[in-house]
């Protein structure tokens, strides 16, 4: 089977592969670059697990072929980080309000949430239960994966979150 | 679950796409969205041989007003109908029925296109775009004509394309001011596809109806129109008697599957009550 070559930024690098035009972008990104935080749940573009931030916009990798990503910038959990290392106020929500349990939806929902709190700083709880919804945790019944996204809009503005972990 | 192999073409005018298209015939399939496409690959439902990825064609994007109507480019994504101030004011109906589809990952890659075309009976915009008295744009190898969206739908996934053909754009009549309009959608959950689902669009003077359309989804093969029901409501103040006699004319022409979503006996019976309350929250928005 003829390969196409590729290339894409993911999290700020340059990367290249060759790839058959049948291959899904979650095995370039897991089996090609190696970058395995991206998780495959359902392979049936209903759980989110998968979601990585292509060109601004959320997007399940078990459903776009990677040559559909050519020229393309992508965000995976592993580019999450702050730049020195530390905990993003997303990922320190997550720990902080214990937003999640066996963590396997994890990298899902805190690429949706980044893309979510881009587009909307300071959303309601319904904006937020509404913007997770391709999203499937199976642990925590969302109530604080809710609380870790409300903990991360509010440090990124400067304030404080009050309420606790459930 | 790994789609079978094919040739990946990325077009950047519809003429290429179309002729791509038409050299391949039923081997070659248009990519749009890919989100009702690329999951049948996986499961090997579908097996095209070429897939021709409609993304490098800037000329399928974007929304705009002309005279009467909206035209909108069959690549305009779900997200991008959702923040287009145009169809907020214009067709706020598409905007609240978009918002009804699947989820917000999907709704990035799903396109106005894709789901119009694809003929699944499950898809929201068939209706609503028979509702709102729309029209295609098809483009094939003999160049343009136009279908209305009433005549489009010939059985689940056929429609009035012909092999080679592409949906290019819809034009939808800008609806009259003060006009209401309501989506209503019954689900078992966010992203499932409606157990029943109807579609209202209504003018009213002096508290009475004087036009009206109503649309259904998935309780039929193919989205219907409710020519009776919708006459049914013409001269009245919808009432509790005529919004159920209008159920039951909508009803009569429903012929839902029996399936996970439930039996057909249930699936017409809240298909009626969708129409009912599309009905009255329609009516509560007249002005």
């Amino acid at each position: 089977m003829a390969k196409t070559h590729i290339s894409m930024k993911v999290n700020g690098i340059e990367v290249e592969g060759l790839v058959e035009s049948r291959t899904l972008l979650v095995h370039f990104i897991r089996e090609n670059l190696q970058l395995t935080g991206t998780h495959i749940g359902c392979e049936t573009t209903h759980c989110g697990a998968c979601t990585v931030d292509v060109d601004g916009m959320s997007v399940k990798s078990c459903t776009v072929f990677a040559v559909q990503a050519n020229g393309s910038d992508v965000l995976t959990i592993e580019g999450m980080a702050n730049a020195d290392g530390t905990l993003s106020p997303l990922q320190e929500g997550f720990r902080m309000m214990h937003g999640l349990q066996c963590g396997y939806c994890t990298p899902g929902m805190i690429v949706r949430a980044h893309r979510l709190l881009k587009e909307n700083p300071s959303p309601s709880e319904e904006d937020i239960r509404m913007g997770i919804s391709g999203n499937i945790c199976r642990c925590t019944g969302y109530q604080n994966i809710v609380k870790a996204i409300q903990y991360a809009a509010a440090k990124m503005s400067g304030a404080q979150f009050e309420e606790a972990a459930e | 679950m790994i789609p079978g192999a094919f040739t990946y073409y990325r077009p950047t005018t519809v003429a290429d796409a179309v002729k791509i298209l038409s050299e391949h015939g039923d081997e070659a399939r248009p990519l749009a969205g890919g989100h009702s496409l690329v999951p049948m690959m996986k499961l090997r439902l579908a097996t095209p041989g070429h897939l021709v990825d409609l993304h490098g064609i800037a000329g399928l994007k974007g929304i705009r007003r002309d005279n009467g109507a909206i035209i909108i480019g069959a690549m305009t994504t779900q997200h991008e109908l959702l923040t287009s101030g145009e169809i907020a004011s214009a067709i706020p109906i598409l905007h609240e029925a978009a918002r009804l589809i699947a989820d917000p990952q999907v709704r990035y890659r799903g396109t106005i296109g894709g789901n119009v075309a694809n003929g699944d009976p499950g898809n929201d915009l068939p209706a609503l775009m028979m509702t709102l008295g729309a029209t295609y744009w098809v483009e094939g190898p003999g160049g343009r004509r136009n279908v209305a969206a009433a005549e489009f739908y010939q059985g689940a996934y056929f429609t009035a394309l012909e092999p080679g053909e592409l949906l290019t754009a819809i034009s939808v009549p800008v609806q009259p001011a003060g006009h209401g309009w309501a989506y209503e959608k019954l689900k078992r959950k966010v992203g499932d596809y409606a157990t029943a689902a109807a579609a209202a669009v209504l003018t009213m003077s002096s508290g009475k109806v004087t036009t009206c359309t109503i649309g259904l989804t998935n309780l039929s093969e193919t989205p219907l129109l409710a020519a009776d029901a919708a006459r049914a409501v013409i001269g009245t103040s919808l009432d509790d008697v005529t919004l159920k006699q209008v159920a039951n004319a909508a009803r009569a022409i429903m012929s839902p599957a029996a399936d996970a979503r439930g039996p057909v006996e249930y699936r017409k019976h809240v298909g009626g009550i969708m129409v009912m309350r599309a009905l009255t929250r329609a009516a509560a928005r007249t002005g």
